[in-house]
């Protein structure tokens, strides 16, 4: 089905051969070398914000106790079968591309692309949701819902983080540091707030801390949205890409000869999706 | 020529060659041939060397005397910034991409007999990201500066009010990114690309240089990426990552950068020893000695670099221990350094010693990193290191290995290949005399800054006491302020001689200096497509300078293959 030429501008190699290249053979090695060694820069990048989440869990357990219980795990569950599914797909659609099946390449392309979306959706609402209760990353995190009088436990939810609050404020030139912001949302550790049941906000079900608790599970927060936020970027520069190849394959480009961008893409995806594996447990699970 | 060549396609200067076949400012910008894109970065770093280079002598001049000197309103905030400035502009736009970017982009595919780089777009693509990363940090300046060094240590980079550092800090992201795409390009293209007969034993020294440099870019500027993130992440969502108030801690902050930073100067150098093999080799006429172990040393410096990150902060409050092996580690680096020093000597004795200028740039920088990594040991030991930290020993030390290191060896292989990327010779005498002012204007600056600095003069410092205790601060201050404007004037007595080439050089030779690897194999410029008839030359031993021949005629080396009437 492709329109791969076999003579091209009077030379003698294939359309879809660069110039620079002898043949198809180092045309592909060079491309599957090259996404590999990117792959490994993709690692090493996210690794530096897997190597901040140990950090802050070694020094901060409790923050992780108390901020995830505001991660539903089903959620979590269902975009990490969601992502599998849709590598699947990818990987499928790498095989017919290469089998010069063109309209079954396309509609896996699809469905990895529905896939990717779906992903981003169900990201959308948890974001959101979070966002509503005033979960957000750094400086304007505040958490107006499920405030709950200190109550007996609570005592042991005052942290270390308390102990540095009074050394955060840089004198003269500084922006208004989350510190600032903290410890006015939050004020002192004992300020009582809207009263409500103790555990579960009955109208939500959402979880309900102590404003010291709050405080102290603010690294969590932070740490989630970074990792989870940079991954979501790369879902949605994912989700161009197949959109792009599903494009091409459309239009027939691909063949047995040709179909390395099919397989490139495909890896990307992969590592896009070998990522949430791990974010996954270390967030929502443990 | 007097001499009748049997290939005069490669020795007579080519009508069409890859600076002519197209024009237009467009076809320039829209290139994807590799010598037309390391003409294009050469461009770009010698830009961001002039105006790190002008900030340098800015330092300098108030540095002369004790108070202020320059007539700046804030004149000490105003230092700050010309500081960073100097070092920012220098690490991230100068000498980071320096010899890989411009020399490398135009020698690699050459000396592989390939036609360009394994992914010519990609390499474009690396360009325009320099040039975006460029752009950034001329923003940071006019959004009103920044003044938190070049290592952006925490917490004064995630507080301070500097309207520059949130622009400058993604300027570096990117250029992180364009370093990133350049090392993959490199290594897809050494693997792949090679021709046949060429295994990786048999490639120029230079390409061994440019594999293990792109290794560490593309292993460790991805967490320089992440580092910048996280802090721009602190600046502007304030996450609390390096904020104790938040749980976070400004130490991390500084591994994290490190992590990157230390590999990243081997980044610096590696190039530049690549270079200095092949300028040794060649003008000693004389294979080099230890090929496999100048090979093998590359990659130990590559992988040992990645493991001493913390000898940047045993005053940071680090475990002991972890001092102690990031010391013993640190220390190991020398050998393989040192290999490599022995070899290059070893190849210069006994050999047929051409003195010409690449050849002083190539001696001098074997002189000037020795005492660059001699110097590196009492820094490297923790004991001396407390002492020292801070201080302009350690000034003196990194400037010896980059400036002495890498700025000599860039120098040396601009000078080496030069007629081969324009086609013209330079004034020999003029550029001989640019690098006397050059070695002794360096030597001068930074020599006396070991001694101020092992005397107590802290780095970083606008300004210092004068009195009866520090008076010696002073003249060493002085002198060494001295001997920036004599290297200042061989750099500019260098641009006059490049310009001049440019304008009305000597036609240069196909091989001005008898050299074996194979760009030398083609004509000077090369054509569009490197080799003339599209096809790769024949692979030999890229150190074996027997079978030339020179010729007066045309100042430059024939093989006696290409020679008329030559028996068979």
């Amino acid at each position: 089905m492709s329109e791969a030429a076999h003579a091209h501008d009077g030379h003698d190699h294939p359309a879809h051969v660069a110039h620079h290249f002898l043949n198809n053979e180092q045309q592909v090695a060079s491309g599957k070398l090259g996404m590999w060694a990117f792959l490994a820069t993709e690692i090493l990048m996210f690794g530096g914000l897997f190597c901040a989440y140990f950090v802050w869990r070694v020094h901060y357990p409790e923050a992780f106790d108390i901020g995830h219980q505001y991660l539903n795990s089903f959620w979590g569950a269902f975009n990490t079968v969601v992502l599998i599914a849709s590598s699947f797909t990818m990987a499928w659609a790498v095989r017919t591309a290469a089998l010069n099946k063109r309209m079954p390449t396309v509609i896996l392309l699809g469905l990895t692309l529905l896939g990717g979306l779906g992903f981003m959706c169900v990201k959308y609402v948890e974001y959101s949701e979070k966002w509503d209760h005033g979960l957000f990353p750094g400086k304007h995190f505040y958490a107006p819902h499920g405030m709950v009088e200190s109550h007996d436990e609570g005592g042991a939810a005052e942290l270390k983080l308390a102990e540095g609050q009074a050394a955060s404020n840089t004198p003269g030139t500084a922006l208004p540091g989350a510190a600032q912001v903290a410890a006015e949302t939050f004020g002192a550790n004992d300020e009582p707030a809207e009263a409500a049941h103790a555990g579960h906000d009955e109208k939500s079900h959402y979880p309900t801390h102590t404003k010291a608790e709050m405080r102290a599970a603010f690294p969590f927060f932070s740490i989630y949205f970074l990792m989870t936020g940079l991954h979501g970027i790369h879902v949605l520069v994912g989700i161009g890409l197949i959109l792009w190849i599903m494009i091409r394959a459309y239009r027939g480009e691909f063949s047995a000869e040709y179909n390395a961008p099919v397989d490139l893409v495909g890896l990307y995806w992969h590592l896009v999706d070998l990522i949430w594996i791990f974010l996954f447990p270390l967030l929502y699970l443990i | 020529m007097a001499t009748i060549t049997t290939r005069p396609d490669i020795y007579e200067e080519p009508k069409v060659n890859y600076l002519n076949e197209s024009k237009g400012i467009i076809s320039w910008l829209t290139t994807l041939d590799h010598k037309r894109i390391g003409i294009m970065y050469l461009i770009g770093v010698l830009t961001a060397f002039f105006i790190g280079g002008m900030s340098a002598v800015l330092i300098r001049t108030e540095l002369l005397y004790v108070g202020q000197t320059l007539p700046f309103d804030d004149w000490q905030n105003m230092y700050n910034k010309i500081l960073t400035v100097h070092g920012a502009v220098m690490v991230f736009l100068f000498i980071i991409p320096g010899i890989p970017a411009a020399m490398g982009n135009f020698v690699l595919p050459l000396q592989l007999g390939a036609k360009d780089v394994a992914f010519p777009r990609l390499n474009l693509m690396s360009f325009y990201l320099w040039c975006f990363g460029f752009v950034f940090f001329v923003a940071a300046l006019l959004a009103g500066g920044l003044d938190t060094g070049w290592t952006f240590y925490t917490p004064y980079s995630t507080t301070t009010e500097t309207g520059g550092v949130t622009l400058a800090l993604t300027g570096a992201f990117i250029l992180g990114f364009s370093s990133i795409l350049t090392g993959l390009n490199f290594i897809a293209t050494i693997h792949i690309l090679r021709p046949p007969g060429m295994t990786m034993f048999r490639m120029p020294l230079m390409l061994w240089a440019l594999y293990a440099t792109a290794v560490i870019q593309i292993l460790a500027t991805p967490v320089l990426a992440i580092t910048l993130l996280l802090s721009i992440a602190e600046r502007v969502l304030g996450v609390g990552i390096f904020d104790p108030a938040l749980g976070g801690d400004p130490v991390l902050y500084q591994h994290f950068f490190w992590f990157y930073s230390h590999p990243a100067v081997y980044i610096m150098i590696l190039p530049a020893m690549g270079v200095v093999s092949e300028l040794i080799g060649t003008m000693c006429h004389k294979t080099v000695f230890g090929y496999k172990f100048i090979a093998f040393s590359s990659i130990a410096i590559a992988i040992l670099g990645f493991l001493v990150w913390g000898h940047h902060m045993y005053t940071s409050g680090q475990s002991e221990v972890l001092g102690i092996i990031f010391s013993l580690i640190t220390m190991s680096i020398a050998l393989p350094s040192a290999v490599k020093v022995f070899n290059w000597l070893t190849t210069m004795y006994q050999g047929s010693i051409d003195l010409r200028t690449p050849m002083w740039y190539a001696m001098s920088f074997i002189w000037v990193f020795s005492i660059g990594g001699l110097t590196g040991l009492p820094l490297a030991a923790i004991s001396t290191d407390i002492h020292l930290h801070d201080t302009y020993f350690v000034v003196a030390h990194f400037h010896y290995v980059m400036v002495g290191g890498t700025v000599f060896a860039f120098i040396g292989a601009l000078h080496y290949w030069w007629p081969k990327m324009v086609g013209k010779m330079y004034n020999e005498t003029l550029a001989f005399i640019a690098w006397v002012l050059f070695f002794w204007g360096f030597n001068q600056t930074f020599f006396i800054q070991f001694i101020m600095g092992s005397n107590g003069m802290p780095r970083r410092y606008s300004d210092y006491a004068a009195g009866t205790m520090t008076e010696q601060f002073q003249n060493y201050h002085f002198w060494s302020s001295i001997g920036t404007y004599i290297m200042a004037c061989g750099f500019f007595l260098m641009a006059g001689v490049f310009l001049t080439s440019l304008f009305s050089g000597r036609k240069a030779a196909a091989n001005p200096w008898g050299g074996n690897t194979l760009e030398w194999h083609t004509s000077s410029p090369p054509p569009h497509h490197n080799f003339i008839g599209d096809e790769a030359p024949e692979v030999g031993d890229p150190y074996d300078y027997t079978p030339y021949v020179y010729d007066e005629d045309t100042d430059g080396y024939i093989h006696k293959d290409h020679i008329k009437g030559a028996s068979a």
